[in-house]
């Protein structure tokens, strides 16, 4: 889960990492409050989980509380990049002496945790690695030992930060691992830190990234979620504990295992151009059992899509065989009824496939077609989807 | 031969009387894996009755490893205990842990390999389905019914796809198939199989399943192309996947431009290895390779 600037910069100070005095504003009222609280130059800044804002007009500085209220009045509504600015962040501005940067991730390709930073901050991050790698320290965390300020200062002096910082670095450095490893953070990345005018170093801009496995252990994140922005039916299907994600196409999928599910996603498109682009409406596994209650919540949750024009589910019978699976199929279309609307296409494949294929002949649904292999019931999928 | 896994393998299950563990348990002993033991500290000295089959429970992995000789461990813990679980097994030596488990913390996988580094356990695992060495051992979730031994290796991060290729090929059959594991994090890579395939006798032709995220496929195809002198198949999963979304697996997710199916495939195709449009095409071209 990506946090807003404002969720990351409360999770920072929580932590004790110094941030400057703001607040988050949904009305330029609530900015003008803050901006009055504040009582000097604050910068308002769009909260959209997306790069370039400056650039788009979603960062502007305002002198005084009114000119705070049109500068968020400017800002809340505006489209960057697809994403609707619905909140504004306000907060003191600073003057900024140095740049610089700093970040912990976790990094997949070499198992382990990885600590980069600069003084050469302020810019992005991928093109500073492209263009000056040099200026960039890259030092492993192992996940066993974690960073204390023996390792903050190995860090610190690697990038070279100068001696009139190092120690507020280094105590910073300790503070953000404190919020990478206590709050199971994929990703803390202050960009820029920044050095004001009278010496003191300050996250001005943070973004971090939070382990959704992790949620059991930390119960207060599931307020972090940005309900509003998500997807209707992916908020539908998340109470319903479905693994489920919209996508853009007509050809409605149900599958068993998240790898057969993308397979199948890929073999629906491959067949959809051939009548004229049909692609996948979506993503949805129901996991390894199959049981005939998941199978009708999920049918339920993609028949509830409009965009849905044909159904293709594509089951492999392995733990669970396959006539338990087409057991749950016709009982997940009688739970149904009146609401199931749309052709489906039926694979089945596995364990017991003879059984599965004949208890769906015998059930006779007339919206059921059976097919007996994935390619070729992807393509009447595709077919049916675009009559 | 096989690898990781053979007909001398002794399984123990962490786990086992969960009702995951105890379904999967009555599963493998009915696959002919050699299980020797359960581990739960609260139920140490009981034993559990699968089909006239009794398991042993034991207070702790080493007890069971002393009482047993086991060398392998299967793992059902729930996220919140998973990483005391394999520490345990680590701690232990066991030769092999697999770790079942889906939704374990980043952070705690993390740790649990860091910790075994050096050490002498091989972690397969989380968030996979196990491995099978056909008519040999089942260590895991894998249906033991849909195929039987033989000549191909199988590596793949994902468990369905595992299933429908073994289904796929089931005449010709496999040395062993091992699901690696979807996760950001797992113990065991392509690499390390594609390696153990590589210098196993019975193993005579390797299938390769990838899917998006990170960047695993690419580093097997370098590793292909220097080491591997069998002839490889490859599948990757996850072309229209948008950009930003967790697609089922953990690690699923294409970032920016990074983890895509498109530069996996590339990667492998650079590197000589055949990859199939569709499972069912990737199956045909195993079969040209090995002429059945």
């Amino acid at each position: 889960m990506d946090l807003f600037e404002y969720q990351a910069r409360d999770l920072l100070a929580s932590h004790g990492v110094p941030v400057l005095p703001g607040g988050v504003a949904e009305t330029p009222e609530q900015a003008e409050a803050i901006a009055r609280e504040i009582g000097q130059t604050v910068v308002v800044k769009a909260q959209v989980k997306v790069g370039g804002r400056g650039k788009a007009g979603g960062v502007k500085l305002a002198d005084n509380p009114e000119d705070a209220k049109a500068r968020a009045q400017d800002i809340l509504g505006l489209d960057i990049k697809g994403h609707i600015t619905h909140r504004v962040m306000v907060a003191q501005a600073s003057d900024i002496a140095e740049e610089y940067y700093f970040s912990y991730l976790l990094d997949r390709s070499n198992r382990t945790f990885l600590a980069m930073a600069s003084v050469e901050g302020g810019m992005e991050i991928e093109q500073l690695a492209v263009e000056r790698p040099e200026a960039l320290a890259r030092i492993p965390v192992d996940a066993s030992v974690g960073v204390d300020s023996a390792k903050a200062a190995e860090i610190v002096d690697a990038a070279g930060f100068a001696p009139e910082v190092r120690d507020q670095v280094i105590a910073i450095a300790v503070q953000l691992w404190d919020v990478f490893s206590k709050e199971d953070a994929t990703l803390v990345e202050v960009n820029p830190l920044a050095k004001a005018p009278d010496g003191t170093v300050l996250a001005l801009d943070a973004k971090v990234t939070l382990d959704e496995n992790a949620g059991f252990r930390h119960t207060e994140h599931a307020a972090l979620e940005d309900a509003a922005a998500a997807d209707p039916l992916e908020a539908a299907a998340k109470e319903k504990d479905l693994n489920y994600v919209k996508l853009e196409g007509s050809v409605g999928i149900i599958g068993n295992g998240a790898g057969l599910v993308m397979s199948t996603l890929d073999v629906v498109a491959y067949a959809g151009e051939e009548f004229g682009g049909v692609k996948p409406a979506n993503f949805l596994d129901i996991g390894g059992g199959a049981s005939a209650e998941v199978m009708a919540n999920g049918l339920g949750i993609i028949l509830s899509d409009p965009a849905v024009k044909s159904v293709f589910v594509n089951v492999f019978g392995g733990i669970t065989a396959c006539d338990a699976v087409a057991n749950g199929i016709v009982a997940a279309l009688q739970q149904l009824g009146d609401q199931a609307t749309k052709p489906l296409v039926v694979r089945l494949d596995g364990n017991n496939v003879d059984e599965g294929r004949r208890i769906l002949a015998e059930a006779n649904h007339p919206l059921v077609t059976v097919v007996d292999t994935m390619d070729g019931a992807a393509r009447r999928a595709a077919e049916l989807a675009a009559a | 031969m096989s690898i990781f896994l053979n007909e001398n393998s002794k399984v123990i299950v962490q786990g086992m009387t969960g009702s995951e563990g105890s379904k999967h348990t009555s599963r493998m002993l009915a696959s002919g894996t050699a299980i020797v033991g359960g581990v739960n500290p609260r139920k140490a000295g009981t034993s559990v009755d699968f089909d006239g089959t009794s398991v042993p429970v034991f207070g702790s992995v080493a007890d069971a490893m002393k009482e047993t000789g086991a060398d392998v461990s299967v793992i059902f813990v729930p996220p919140p205990f998973a990483k005391a679980a394999v520490l345990e097994a680590v701690d232990a030596q066991i030769g092999l842990a697999v770790v079942i488990t889906e939704g374990i913390p980043v952070h705690d996988s993390t740790y649990f390999w860091a910790h075994a580094q050096g050490g002498s356990t091989r972690i397969i695992g989380p968030n996979c389905p196990g491995l099978i060495s056909p008519g040999r051992s089942n260590a895991g979730i894998i249906p033991a019914n849909i195929t039987k031994q033989g000549k191909i290796g199988l590596v793949s991060k994902s468990g369905t796809l595992t299933y429908q290729m073994m289904y796929e090929l089931r005449d010709i059959g496999f040395s062993t198939a091992i699901g690696i594991g979807g996760d950001p994090v797992i113990g065991t890579t392509h690499i390390d199989a594609l390696q153990a395939f590589q210098d196993d006798p019975e193993t005579e032709a390797i299938v390769m399943i990838g899917e998006i995220g990170g960047d695993a496929e690419e580093r097997a195809a370098d590793f292909i192309k220097a080491n591997v002198t069998k002839p490889v198949v490859g599948y990757v999963a996850g072309f229209t996947a948008p950009e930003g979304k967790t697609m089922g697996h953990a690690g699923a997710i294409v970032s920016g431009s990074a983890g895509t199916a498109q530069a996996k495939q590339e990667a492998l195709e650079a590197a000589g290895v055949r990859v199939g449009k569709t499972p069912s095409e990737t199956a045909k071209l195993m079969r040209e390779i090995v002429g059945a």
